[in-house]
């Protein structure tokens, strides 16, 4: 091919990309200019592209209109504990059906496969029952377990913290793992748990953070189960503190673009630094959040 | 006994005693696991039906049979026809929604794939909305498609199109286009609202990322050779794509339908976040209706009925991605 030819496809390949790129990238420029404009400005029609004036003191005004730093250390707290109980409780059991003969094994499994086709819409209403504080039923035979969790942290961690999609993830890095490194383990006495601590989870460190990103990403994003199951401020997570001052800030669009762009900081802080974990958790998963 | 036929049945007492251990072991390896899915997967799963048999306005009431259901379905005229509105609406949201998405991806994903300068800056831009928080982003959106402050309808402002209402506006986009052209189109040709056209928009630019991504992969598994020697044969550009990628990508793209359709199904937060279900409830999908009649209206029985229902539409498509997916990666 002659230069001539590949210069105008090249071009156009590129224009393509920039225009879908230009889309795809104008909300968050929208979003981070229009945090600094004044409110005469954010609602200004047509919207400029540039602030004419820079006011950094409107994060200020909304980190004091809603209680932003308690509803960071909730999400912290929660994307915390459920990441390290979900990784602990996966690994055990993809362990377990990786490296473990036992009985019944394929009954459990089956079951596994169960509860992860299970979307999160079949048991949205009967775990909103249990968490909820409504007086337990009228039908002694069969009654739903009440577990009190109503408006507590607990609500928010206990139903993400087994997670047959990361059992299974980590169980198909588990199964790669040569045989020859378990025999030799065994010969040298280790047990299980000695094997799977010293030997597996060290060669199985992408997998893992995969698991943990993956599961960090849904914690920090929730949005639906935390509203129903809580109502006080003081343990609510960031999204449904989002979503709280979107009703008080109206139309100061300027302060709800600063509130979500330091919602969004964080994660985009995540995806920027493990963005070839997300992308091969994502790629080999189909995972769509 | 001989001595052999003794150090035989050691051996065998030891290796059963070994293998009760190992089973032991295994049992309280999954433990954890079994406890928290049993409490909040499994039982709820047969909760939610058992719910769904009762009147269950906040406490529960008496037994109704499968008399939610027939509500749902028939009985009740408010009631189903809000249901059938509220499932025709999800069923249009996904029609507008997944053909585009694909296409789009593809596109992108093609040219993507070719060895261009600042792929990865593209690529780190294409994903980003994807990881970004739904109401977050969704909140942001709401604002570009402001009609008075947005940049949407001052572009649209420049070609002459002005003064759209974008997720206020219920009126369909078909009857929009008729009665700018003069034309007065019947109900039934009315098409989706504006407002949910706005939806399906936010939806393509958040998934864009992913789709691409699933297409990238697949185009990564297409061995090169098959471009090389159809160039020889003298195919062009695009009987390249229609020949060769198209075919070769068609696992991807059925499993990003069948995906994006279940994503379709389930979605909640942005519906919720950019219209609530308005206006005139032209964008109120069977998750919205579902939220409103357990969750606001507190009929935790009927909501029930309707989980359960879109619980089976959703294991449909789950079930059809699960032989696919059986076949690309192994489970057993």
């Amino acid at each position: 091919m002659s230069r001539s030819q590949v210069l105008p496809s090249a071009l156009f390949k590129h224009l393509i990309l920039i225009v879908v790129g230009l889309a795809v990238a104008y909300p968050f420029y929208f979003m981070v200019t229009s945090a600094f404009k004044d409110y005469v400005e954010a609602t200004a029609n047509p919207p400029t592209l540039w602030p004419l004036t820079w006011h950094p003191e409107n994060y200020a005004e909304v980190w004091a209109r809603q209680p932003w730093a308690r509803y960071f250390a909730n999400t912290f707290f929660i994307a915390g504990t459920t990441v390290f109980g979900e990784i602990v409780i996966a690994i055990l059991a993809a362990y377990a059906f990786a490296q473990m003969t036992f009985r019944g094994r394929n009954v459990v499994f089956a079951l596994f496969l169960a509860t992860y086709m299970m979307p999160n819409e079949a048991t949205l209403i009967p775990n909103f029952v249990m968490m909820s504080n409504a007086p337990a039923g009228v039908n002694p035979l069969f009654p739903i377990p009440r577990l009190g969790l109503y408006d507590t942290y607990a609500a928010q961690i206990l139903p993400f913290l087994a997670s047959a999609f990361s059992v299974f993830l980590l169980r198909q890095q588990f199964l790669a793992i040569p045989k020859e490194l378990r025999d030799a383990a065994v010969i040298d006495g280790a047990g299980h748990l000695r094997f799977l601590w010293s030997v597996v989870l060290p060669i199985s460190v992408p997998a893992l953070v995969t698991v943990m990103i993956l599961s960090f990403y849904a914690s920090w994003n929730a949005f639906q189960w935390p509203f129903i199951v809580t109502s006080s401020e003081a343990i609510r997570p960031i999204q449904v503190g989002l979503n709280a001052f979107r009703a008080e800030a109206g139309s100061q669009y300027h302060l709800l673009m600063a509130a979500a762009s330091f919602v969004v900081a964080p994660i985009v802080l995540l995806y920027l630094v493990g963005q070839r974990f997300l992308v091969q958790g994502v790629a080999r998963t189909g995972i769509r959040g | 006994m001989s001595e052999e036929a003794i150090a035989i049945t050691e051996r065998a007492a030891s290796r059963r005693r070994r293998g009760l251990l190992e089973n032991a072991q295994a049992y309280l390896f999954l433990i954890p696991a079994i406890a928290f899915l049993g409490l909040f997967k499994i039982l709820p799963a047969f909760y939610a039906v058992y719910i769904s048999l009762f009147r269950w306005d906040i406490v529960q009431g008496a037994f109704r049979g499968l008399d939610n259901y027939f509500d749902i379905l028939w009985q009740n005229t408010t009631r189903s026809q809000a249901f059938w509105q509220s499932l025709s609406t999800t069923f249009t949201y996904a029609i507008i929604t997944v053909p585009v998405e694909i296409a789009l991806a593809l596109v992108v994903a093609y040219v993507l794939f070719q060895k261009l300068a600042g792929r990865d800056i593209y690529r780190t831009i294409y994903y980003l909305p994807y990881v970004t928080s739904t109401v977050a982003a969704a909140t942001v959106f709401f604002y570009v498609f402001h009609p008075q402050y947005g940049l949407v309808n001052t572009l649209l402002g420049t070609i002459g199109i002005s003064g759209l209402l974008w997720f206020q506006e219920p009126d369909g986009v078909f009857q929009m286009i008729g009665n700018a052209a003069g034309l007065a189109l019947p109900d039934w040709a009315a098409g989706p609202s504006l407002a949910l056209v706005g939806v399906a928009i936010f939806s393509i630019w958040h998934f864009l990322g992913f789709q691409i991504l699933i297409f990238l992969g697949g185009l990564g598994n297409i061995p090169l050779e098959y471009y090389e020697a159809a160039k020889l044969d003298g195919a062009n550009q695009w009987q390249l794509f229609r020949r060769i990628t198209l075919p070769l990508l068609s696992p991807q793209i059925f499993f990003v339908f069948t995906i994006a359709s279940i994503g379709v199904l389930r979605a909640f937060n942005e519906i919720f976040v950019l219209t609530n279900g308005g206006p005139l409830d032209t964008t109120r999908t069977v998750t919205l209706l579902v939220f409103r009649t357990f969750f606001q209206q507190g009929q935790i029985g009927l909501g029930s009925a309707m989980g359960v229902l879109l619980t089976l539409i959703i294991l449909a498509f789950t079930l059809i991605q699960f032989r696919f997916l059986e076949r690309r990666v192994q489970y057993t």
